[in-house]
């Protein structure tokens, strides 16, 4: 009975644009829904910082290297705001990890793949965190204030990180030989993946109709990933870039046409099977157990602060 | 035949230079996230300094060089930084106390730099500093909670400081380039920097319960001479590979 | 025993500028004082985003308990006198 009641007045708040905070009382598959969307884009942008920190050391200007660092420094702290927003609803950063280790939560697919060269910083920059920032524009607007605050903080902070990323490939491409080829390979080796973060096509995802009622998600995949095709193939275009597919068109209305995703690779990758998942985990359980005696000094030391102050 | 100032310059600015750059091998490896933002913010600070020292050292070397031809295009020899910051982030006890020994030394170098009769050097100093006072303050915290934390991190940090002792002495040898500049007024005397530094890490190591080496120096050319230990080459392969494959294009 | 080495929640306020008054800008983990302010710092202000820093450990927060809010907050809604708007002030006049 009560929870018919608080079930009317929750949806009467989304209706109405009221954004639900974390006392607020919300239908568990609610709770839990968000846990697994906020957790799985935190951990989206800590594993990130993988494949584009691939290049830190080997940055080949001053200016690229502490361009490089920084953006990588703001991919972390990205983590960090949707870490501390999750745990909100009652988790523990600690379990999140724990699961992310275990296999239980996913990230974002698109880190599964390698950034072998330089281009490759440029092609994620513009490319991945372009997407990004089409899906995230979207999310300021999501029901949970915590999450929509973060996602505020983070699209401020986003648009350098396409710039820089855009600037690395025109920059390549209007270089030598090698530079274009290199910038090209690039694009072609991310643009696929790009379009396969905004997800399987609506039809297709389990979770879509709850979170479109729910107002956690406000666009659909389809809607978001034609934005995003529609914004980036023009500055392809503008830096000499071909786009990799043989039938994409402009149509009458401004908006492009293009082939459809590979979809047995999109879920394969999924499952585990991409060409870096193993690598990925890897390198962050090892950073999290290595990291082990040093949060338990922190702990120990402060422990002992504390006491001789209560015993002064 | 290079000038004293310009040796100077590239002393100072190539030690902060590969001390980011191993600061920049750590992002992603960090201990718990807000750790590895913080360690990547000194990369950064540390980045600055040494693109404002080598943009000085372009100037002075003239004929259209760049600070980027200066921090990528010289053989190893022509390096001249510490050996101190090429040793590897073995573990996060060796990343602290290799932060922690420079940040002392920046920390008084920088402050009787502000006051150098050469005015770029004064201001990259002056500048410096603040972000110096900011890096010490956390590079000691650490040493205190790795030092008094637990008998895994005590035993960690003792062992790291035992280690990196003998790269120390490198800091505070004044050569005949450094003493001329001491007398222009362009440097300072780095055995006034010595004793503050012994006595700031002598309080540390004791208030972390860390026991200090016994004076141990090695044998090799200092960095300083362009003298270097086998991690620099290492280094040096990373950091060239992009200028060296094309060594025509722009970035 | 909890292997939950994270250290606790602090959560962060941010003043833009002088005069302005705090604005909760998210949260962070740090296991002291002096980590919390830092890493606050390194994570809250990387863009000129303000000019002063205040910390407080999540659990030391006091709220309005859930449920509560209607008792808490309605009462004011009724009393529309407490407004300047409330006021029949005479035609013409100035400065009040």
């Amino acid at each position: 009975m009560e929870n018919a009641k608080n079930l009317e007045e929750f949806q009467a708040k989304i209706d109405a644009e009221i954004k639900i905070e974390p006392k607020d009382w919300m239908p568990e598959e609610y709770r839990q829904h968000l846990i697994r969307q906020m957790s799985q884009h935190a951990h989206s942008e800590v594993i990130g910082m993988q494949p584009e920190g691939n290049w830190i050391t080997r940055s080949p200007s001053l200016r690229a290297r502490k361009i490089l660092m920084a953006k990588v420094q703001d991919e972390g702290g990205h983590g960090l705001y949707l870490y501390c927003a999750t745990e909100t609803l009652g988790v523990s950063r600690e379990q999140l990890i724990k699961w992310l280790h275990e296999g239980k939560a996913k990230y974002a697919s698109v880190f599964n793949y390698p950034s072998p060269t330089w281009a490759d910083m440029g092609a994620i920059g513009w490319l991945v965190d372009g997407a990004a920032i089409v899906n995230q524009v979207s999310l300021q607007r999501t029901s949970y204030g915590p999450y929509s605050r973060a996602m505020v903080r983070i699209c401020k902070e986003e648009s350098f990180h396409q710039r820089q990323g855009y600037e690395i490939m025109s920059t390549l491409m209007e270089g030598t030989a090698e530079q274009k080829k290199m910038a090209q390979e690039a694009f072609e080796r991310w643009w696929w993946p790009s379009l396969m973060m905004f997800g399987p096509h609506d039809g297709d995802s389990p979770r879509s109709s709850n979170a479109m009622k729910w107002k956690i998600k406000r666009e659909t995949n389809d809607d978001l990933r034609q934005q995003f095709i529609d914004k980036t193939i023009p500055q392809a275009e503008l830096i000499g870039l071909k786009v990799p597919d043989a039938n994409y068109k402009l149509l009458e209305n401004g908006s492009y046409e293009t082939s459809d995703i590979d979809w047995d690779e999109f879920w394969n990758v999924i499952k585990g099977n991409g060409p870096c998942n193993t690598q990925r985990i890897k390198h962050h359980a090892a950073a999290h157990d290595n990291g082990q005696w040093v949060r338990e000094a922190a702990i120990a030391y402060n422990e002992k602060k504390e006491q001789s102050l209560k015993s002064a | 035949m290079e000038s004293n100032l310009y040796k100077f310059c590239l002393r100072l600015a190539d030690t902060s230079f590969i001390l980011s750059y191993r600061l920049g091998e750590y992002v992603s490896h960090g201990p718990f996230l807000e750790e590895d933002l913080s360690i990547t913010n000194v990369g950064l600070d540390l980045i600055g300094q040494a693109e404002s020292l080598f943009k000085y050292a372009a100037e002075i070397k003239g004929g259209g060089t760049t600070d980027d031809d200066i921090a990528y295009k010289r053989e190893e020899s022509e390096y001249l930084n510490f050996h101190l910051v090429e040793y590897p982030n073995e573990d996060f006890a060796f990343i602290t106390v290799r932060q922690f020994f420079m940040d002392v030394y920046n920390y008084h170098l920088f402050t009787g730099l502000m006051n150098s009769s050469d005015p770029t050097i004064a201001a990259v100093a002056a500048k410096s500093i603040k972000e110096v006072n900011y890096h010490l303050k956390r590079s000691r915290k650490w040493m205190l909670r790795l030092g008094d934390g637990t008998e895994v991190s005590h035993n960690k940090m003792q062992y790291a400081v035992n280690e990196l002792w003998k790269y120390t002495d490198e800091l505070f040898d004044m050569d005949d380039v450094h003493k001329s500049l001491v007398e222009e007024g362009v440097a300072i005397d780095l055995k006034e920097v010595q004793e503050k530094w012994i006595k700031d890490v002598e309080d540390a190591l004791t208030e972390a319960t860390v026991a200090k080496p016994d004076h141990v120096k090695h044998s090799l050319v200092y960095g300083k001479n362009g003298g270097h230990t086998d991690f620099m080459g290492y280094i040096l392969t990373e950091l060239q590979y992009l200028t060296n494959r094309y060594p025509d294009a722009t970035w | 025993m909890s292997t939950d080495n994270q250290g606790p929640i602090w959560e962060v306020f941010v003043q833009s500028k002088p005069g302005k008054p705090y604005k909760h800008v998210g949260s962070l983990h740090a296991y002291d004082k002096e980590m919390a302010i830092e890493n606050a710092r390194d994570l809250y202000t990387r863009r000129n985003e303000g000019t002063g820093l205040w910390l407080v450990k999540a659990e030391e927060i006091v709220s309005v308990k859930p449920g509560d809010e209607e008792s808490y907050f309605e009462p004011a809604d009724d009393k529309i006198y407490r407004h300047p708007t409330f006021y029949n002030m005479p035609e013409g006049s100035k400065h009040i």
